[in-house]
């Protein structure tokens, strides 16, 4: 009799084993595959339908001119946006590498808190904080009036609307996604690597450039990954802070999924934008792995 | 003085400094991180002051000039009703998101942390997936989600907002919480069950209590960045404006100060969480 039970409920507890790891990832798939997997392929073929605009119905015509034709009337506002979110992540890059480092090294028993102050823009609103810089760049705002009062600066000059607030929001919005990676990837350098570059005679210069740039790389590729493709399809510093001239992509997407209705068009741009950032995905995958990004995070 | 008393204190240092790299090191990074650290909490400080701004002409907007100190908009926190009904929405969405994210969520990466290819096919699968969500241009993943309920003729509204904020934050609990359990000591597990626990009993009576710190920071990762998420919200909203919606949409008409009020208390809150998460561990420790 004590020896009946264990029999009949081992076959049972087996099942439940080879099947756990599906079960326990099941809700998470399903709900990956249904509102992330099947929305960017339903976004593919409506971008191969045409539609009706007075009706809105779509109709699958496999209709690939779309792609052409969006990307004829929108490609100064892709170059724009490439521009743009290259400039911020080149600025982001040289403004935190240097704090990064000084926080890896020198941050000592103060190392959270100084992480704790690169956050601290997380702890605000992303759109008020993009508000927040309207008010700043305006051109009687806090920096630039008190600068003409001053006369430091002619009456004329002014920032706002123009490309370069759009580029110093995008750099001051995105800036902790770059710090952070680099401050990781530093974090981790042995230090005795540094020490036995020194020993053998190693200049500041040279244990920069060959030891601490090399070992660094793979947390600038994650800077990278985090800060130019989310600033590539950003559109809130450039409606907020940008003018009429210097569109960027994510403008136009918005306008036709949200003010045009024109879904087709609007999946076209985003299917070449998912292209884009999907080259840069698979080559950090193939160069680094899907799991790395992980320890940036 | 100062350079004998900054030589005195790297004496013993098995690196020889020259006293350029030593002022470096010593003078120009530090004071450089913390221009670093003014410029990032610049606009924040700037955010605050506008809050206590008074406004001279009729509208209550938010002006650029300095019209002098008032409490006034603290007094009258609640009085745009829109606002502070996108804040309620933004708080119920943000928790519902959170816990149904954070269940999913972890369950996810037990099976990522336990189980491996030979048991656990399409492992690979999975953490492609993730990397992908994470990385893919939010745009996209908003534009797709919309046109995913536009085809499936589904109402825009609190509905909608959820499954896309829960869609979005899986990933990021599940690899936070599978991050925190790295270290996780399966002989534990082994011993409640030789000792006669049923698996249910052994998940929560020891498998949930030892992974619990690490759900709870997945749940705060989910909570943060879906409170705050405008760029899917704003496609995928319709007649359910969040808070972010809501702030952006006044952005062409001009500002309550209300919104700076309700942006300098979201502040507050999250900055004495984070103090007293951080005395919390140092205490531990």
């Amino acid at each position: 009799m004590p020896g009946a039970r264990p029999r009949r409920s081992v076959p049972r507890a087996r099942l439940g084993k080879v099947f756990a790891p599906y079960l326990l990832s099941l809700p998470a798939g399903l709900w990956l595959l249904i509102l992330f997997l099947i929305p960017l392929v339903v976004m593919l073929s409506l971008s191969l339908q045409s539609c009706n605009n007075a009706t809105g119905a779509c109709v699958m015509t496999w209709h690939w001119a779309e792609f052409g034709q969006q990307l004829s009337l929108y490609h100064s506002q892709l170059l724009t946006s490439f521009y743009f979110a290259g400039a911020a992540t080149v600025i982001d890059v040289v403004v935190s590498f240097p704090i990064a480092y000084w926080i890896a090294f020198y941050g000592g028993n103060k190392k959270n808190f100084f992480l704790l102050m690169l956050l601290v823009p997380f702890f605000v609103s992303f759109v008020i904080r993009t508000v927040v810089w309207s008010f700043i760049l305006s051109d009687q705002g806090v920096v630039l009036g008190t600068l003409k009062h001053a006369h430091l600066l002619p009456q004329s000059f002014h920032v706002l609307a123009t490309g370069y607030a759009v580029v110093a929001g995008l750099a001051y919005n995105y800036l902790p996604f770059t710090a952070l990676p680099l401050y990781v990837a530093i974090e981790r350098i042995d230090k005795r690597v540094l020490d036995a570059a020194y020993d053998l005679y190693a200049s500041k210069r040279q244990a920069f450039m060959n030891v601490i740039l090399p070992l660094t790389m793979p947390g600038l590729f994650a800077a990278f990954l985090l800060t130019f493709i989310p600033a590539l399809g950003d559109y809130v510093n450039q409606q907020v802070l940008g003018g009429t001239s210097d569109t960027m992509i994510g403008t136009v997407i918005q306008n036709a999924f949200l003010t045009n209705l024109d879904y087709a068009g609007g999946s076209a741009l985003s299917a070449v934008l998912m292209a884009v950032a999907l080259i840069g995905i698979f080559a950090y995958a193939r160069l680094l792995g899907s799991t790395a990004i992980e320890e940036y995070l | 003085m100062t350079a004998s008393a900054l030589g005195r204190a790297s004496e013993g240092t098995r690196v020889v400094r020259t006293r350029r790299a030593r002022r470096f090191t010593r003078l120009l990074l530090p004071a450089y991180s913390w221009l670093v650290i003014a410029y990032l909490v610049f606009p924040i400080a700037v955010m605050i002051a506008y809050s206590f701004n008074k406004v001279t002409t009729g509208l209550p907007q938010v002006s650029f000039a300095w019209n002098g100190f008032t409490l006034e908009w603290y007094r009258q926190w609640s009085s745009v009703p829109q606002l502070t009904s996108s804040f309620w929405l933004s708080i119920r969405l943000a928790v519902s998101a959170t816990v149904l994210a954070t269940i999913v969520g972890t369950l996810l990466a037990l099976a990522l942390v336990r189980y491996r290819p030979p048991r656990f096919r399409g492992k690979a699968a999975y953490e492609q997936v993730l990397f992908l969500n994470i990385a893919a241009p939010e745009i996209v993943l908003g534009a797709s989600l919309l046109g995913l309920f536009v085809t499936i003729n589904l109402a825009r509204g609190f509905l909608t907002l959820l499954l896309a904020h829960v869609a979005f934050c899986i990933a990021y609990v599940a690899i936070t919480v599978r991050a925190r359990m790295a270290g996780f000591d399966r002989s534990l597990e082994e011993a409640a069950t030789d000792l006669g626990a049923n698996s249910l009993v052994t998940f929560t009576k020891i498998t949930l209590p030892l992974i619990m710190p690490g759900v709870m920071a997945g749940g705060l990762m989910a909570f943060a960045i879906s409170i705050d998420d405008f760029v899917t919200s704003n496609f995928v909203s319709g007649s359910a404006v969040p808070f972010p919606v809501w702030v952006y949409g006044v952005t062409r008409i001009g500002i309550p100060p209300q919104v700076f009020v309700f942006g300098s208390a979201i502040f507050a809150f999250g900055i004495a969480c984070a103090i007293a998460s951080i005395v919390i561990s140092r205490r531990r420790t």
